[in-house]
């Protein structure tokens, strides 16, 4: 029996440079650099956009993965870079290192979609059958997806505002917490009491998939800033309290919203029913279980790849080209880089086509 | 090109998002630009910038962002200006959001209007009768 084709996966995207070689659902090498050296230095806050340093630093992470796969050039079936949506230095700089190694190798070049990347991904760690749903967190954005091939998704809905990730970031940032904000928020919430403050719930009244976060931060706000008012400072179980209070708040939405998601999803009437959640949403203790009993009550498994391959990483890019790949997409020196490229051009009226800028 | 400033919950991508929607012909999602740094949108009036520059350190990144050209032709909100430093544009509005203590409604929001170039005047003695 022959072995699955190995592919060389490229990202540069957002803020990362990443390099990884995969045969079949083997990672065989995966290197990401950029984001965690930056996070030390400045306190997590910082993007690399400048192409320059992309351009740099991709050639490094492709030569470091080939050298931990332990492989030549050569022995590469394919090669899949991110073309979009992105910003359009990082994607271009990726672009053109691998149209040079497809042109210099001989080899076919795939592009793919950075979305398609991550909410393919439970693919590459699960296994999961077509159609899934998926809850996808990834650059600010929050969407539902029905997966239903490595080209098809349909968006059932998403974020109007903020995402819960940014939720989380601006609440630690309002209550002097480090950033990121979705660990330490979560710590600070085991020690409080969800009850004391009751925080709204946006959106929930009204119909449909689509989430709201937005308003939680004026309310975290003034609940902080009148404790304040009333006895001259924050205590620690106040802080701890408001935590609580917000975590809940984002749990309560999320549940419901995903429980309608999941209803829209179940009308297709799945083989094997499931969902998965990619990005930090996952990482969260509560947002996770509630999650995972809402799945087992409406007769889904649940899944989470590793927060590893749920950021920015090339494991999921390659193995996105490894699914096109399969299906004979191959692309020629014309691949574009799109800063733009919703996943769903179908659901255009609903989510709009007018959205460009990373990760659109 | 407007300068939104003002902490967070002020109400700057509230006010940019139904800006933007207002000058749409079909109003579409207007996420927050914090983690993408700038989301582009076409509307009835051109091209427009929505950008948050709160994650960047240094100016030099805006023109990576392609955020100088921008101004040249397209209608920009810019969140976070502090950062553009010298490069603030001199031809801007600048709009600073802040909200009230209790027993002020938490829906309340002061606007102030700064400007320095003579084209905002009518605009915002308009504004102000």
């Amino acid at each position: 029996m022959s072995l699955p084709p190995l592919i060389l996966g490229i990202e540069s995207s957002c803020d990362d440079s990443a390099a990884a070689i995969l045969r079949g659902r083997d990672i065989l090498a995966s290197v990401v650099k950029g984001q965690n050296a930056l996070h030390e230095a400045y306190g997590g806050v910082v993007p690399e956009i400048a192409a320059r340093a992309h351009a740099e630093r991709l050639d490094y992470c492709v030569e470091q993965a080939m050298q931990q796969a332990g492989l030549e050039y050569d022995a590469l079936d394919a090669i899949a870079v991110t073309a979009g949506p992105g910003l359009i230095g990082g994607v271009l700089s990726g672009v053109m290192l691998a149209k040079g190694l497809a042109a210099g190798l001989g080899k076919p070049l795939i592009g793919v979609n950075h979305l398609a990347g991550h909410a393919l991904t439970p693919r590459l760690t699960d296994n999961l059958d077509f159609p899934y749903l998926m809850l996808l967190v990834s650059g600010g954005h929050c969407q539902f997806l029905i997966v239903r091939g490595p080209e098809d998704f349909t968006r059932v809905g998403g974020t109007i505002d903020d995402a819960p990730g940014e939720a989380f970031d601006k609440t630690a940032r309002i209550l002097g917490l480090p950033q990121p904000g979705g660990p330490s928020v979560e710590a600070e919430a085991r020690n409080g009491d969800e009850k004391r403050f009751r925080f709204p719930r946006p959106l929930l009244d009204r119909e449909g998939c689509d989430i709201s976060f937005s308003g939680l931060k004026t309310a975290i706000l003034r609940q902080r800033d009148s404790l304040i008012a009333e006895q001259g400072g924050l205590h620690i179980q106040d802080r701890a309290d408001i935590c609580a209070g917000f975590q809940a708040a984002v749990r309560d939405v999320l549940t419901e919203k995903t429980r309608r998601a999941i209803s829209v999803y179940l009308d297709e009437a799945p083989g094997t029913p499931a969902m998965a959640v990619a990005g930090g949403v996952a990482a969260n203790t509560v947002l996770r279980n509630a999650l995972t009993g809402l799945c087992a009550e409406m007769g889904l498994s649940f899944s989470a790849p590793p927060l590893a391959l749920c950021t920015d990483n090339a494991a999921m890019i390659a193995h996105a080209g490894a699914e096109l790949f399969a299906t004979g997409i191959e692309h020629d020196m014309t691949l574009a880089a799109r800063p733009r490229w919703p996943l769903d051009q179908s659901a255009v009226p609903l989510v709009g086509s007018g959205k460009k800028g990373a990760k659109a | 090109m407007l300068l939104l400033s003002g902490g967070i919950g002020a109400g700057k991508s509230h006010f940019a998002r139904r800006l933007i929607q207002s000058l749409q012909d079909v109003p579409e999602d207007v996420p927050s630009p914090t983690f993408t740094l700038v989301q582009e949108y076409e509307t009835q009036k051109g091209m427009l910038w929505h950008a948050d520059l709160y994650r960047l350190s240094d100016p030099d990144e805006v023109a990576e962002l392609g955020l100088l050209d921008a101004m040249q032709d397209a209608i920009c909100l810019i969140e976070w200006p502090d950062r553009l430093q010298d490069m603030t544009p001199e031809n801007a509005l600048s709009i600073t959001f802040e909200t009230h203590a209790p027993p002020r409604s938490e829906h309340e929001r002061t606007l102030t209007f700064t400007w320095s170039n003579s084209r905002w005047d009518t605009i915002c003695a308009e504004l102000r009768a």
